[in-house]
């Protein structure tokens, strides 16, 4: 009796793997599939797919000729992606893709501040300097009623929730 | 022909350099101004704005004016993160909208009055169209501390320059959640924009955002700004350069 539960175990478990086996190799036909799908409407460059393999590739065996791959794990570089920054990990078997991981990727919590590091290096910083030119017009700060600051502060504080 | 009247809580000056120009047509523009306090303030009893907040008018029955007024505020609100907001503990504020735009409308009264080249400036908010002599208006962003001077000169044609800031009254603007921690890490934000109605909403709502405010314009088309925080530095977008004039360019 024993024997029997053990042996439907077993037969369980390999024909489960052939299973997770079968699911995996279509991946590998398309290797770009996951990630695009993944990424949905944001603008996650698939390069970083396509980008030089990373810095700790754990290389198995050499992949057969005709494969274009080699077996390990990959970890990209990390990609800017305008909202944030991608960063993606495959793992090869047999000289195909298995497995494709965003170890980084955008989302919302995070966009504005993605906004800011990405926009940095674009603008320009300067100190105040008084100027002499002669002008036509001055443009400075007068809204500092109460009103304006009660309205900006209540804009604030529904913006903080 | 230039004039200045104090309106609204603030100075407006109009100046029309077409040589037709009269002064029952500035004067026009002034009795505009006029009646949009008379609707919109929130300090006269019988405005409009003030009966809705008493509950004696229904928005629903409100004038066209209050009511295009309502519906740019709740577009602006939109269109900012809800950092523009003129409805507070349910009373209506607009005049963060209708300064930019009471303005934008007085410079398309002068235009439908066939005026080619003039300026309105309303508190340092301004609308210029044409040139003065062929050259363009020179406008002087002010030192916020020191308002005898300028930190920049602008060249602008036919475009909105507008200041949001906390330097005159030395006023802060605070986040209610942490009312003992100021926002006071900018202290002047000045926003080009395609007319002063645009530059002067969007030039409110990014002074609210603080520092993250000058990122927000420059994802903004059509529009720049110039940041100056409490160190006295300033930080501008990539295409502010364009309007800048540097004295070495003066003739």
């Amino acid at each position: 009796m024993k024997k029997t539960v053990v042996s439907a175990i077993l037969i369980g478990i390999f024909v489960l793997y052939c299973f997770l086996h079968a699911q995996a190799a279509p991946v590998a036909i398309v290797p770009t599939a996951t990630p695009t799908s993944r990424s949905s409407s944001s603008s996650t460059p698939t390069p970083t797919l396509t980008a030089t393999p990373g810095t700790t590739p754990t290389p198995g065996a050499t992949s057969p000729s005709g494969s274009t791959y080699k077996n390990g794990t990959y970890t990209g570089n990390v990609a800017d992606a305008q909202w944030g920054v991608v960063q993606i990990q495959v793992v090869i078997q047999n000289g195909k893709i298995t497995s494709v991981q965003f170890l980084q990727y955008p989302n919302e919590r995070n966009r504005s501040v993605q906004i800011n590091s990405y926009a940095d290096p674009i603008l320009i910083n300067e100190a105040i300097q008084a100027q002499s030119t002669k002008v036509d017009i001055v443009s400075g700060a007068t809204d500092t009623s109460n009103a304006f600051i009660q309205s900006l502060s209540n804009a604030l504080s529904q913006a903080q929730a | 022909m230039k004039r200045l009247q104090l309106l609204m809580g603030m100075p407006i000056t109009v100046e029309i350099l077409d040589a037709n120009a009269t002064e029952a047509d500035i004067e026009r523009v002034f009795a505009y101004f006029r009646s949009i306090d008379e609707t919109f303030s929130n300090y006269k009893e019988e405005s409009e704005i003030s009966k809705i907040n008493r509950g004696e008018l229904a928005e629903e029955a409100s004038s066209d004016a209050v009511k295009t007024i309502l519906a740019l505020g709740e577009q602006t609100r939109q269109e900012t993160q809800g950092y523009f907001d003129i409805e507070h503990d349910g009373l209506i504020d607009p005049s963060g909208i209708v300064k930019g735009w009471a303005i934008f409308q007085a410079a398309q009264l002068l235009k439908e009055a066939g005026f080619v080249n003039f300026y309105i400036d309303a508190g340092g908010d301004i609308q210029v169209a044409g040139t003065n002599n062929g050259h363009p208006w020179r406008i002087g962003i002010r030192n916020p501390f020191n308002r005898t001077e300028n930190v920049k000169v602008l060249a602008i044609t036919d475009k909105g320059v507008a200041t949001s800031g906390t330097a005159i009254r030395g006023q802060h603007v605070y986040n209610p959640h942490q009312p003992e921690k100021p926002i006071q890490d900018i202290v002047s934000l000045t926003v080009i924009g395609p007319d002063v109605y645009e530059a002067d909403r969007f030039a409110t709502a990014a002074f609210a955002m603080g520092k993250r405010g000058i990122y927000f314009l420059e994802q903004l088309a059509g529009f720049e700004g110039y940041m100056i925080d409490y160190s006295a530095r300033a930080t501008y977008t990539s295409g502010f350069e364009r309007f800048v004039l540097s004295d070495d360019k003066i003739s």
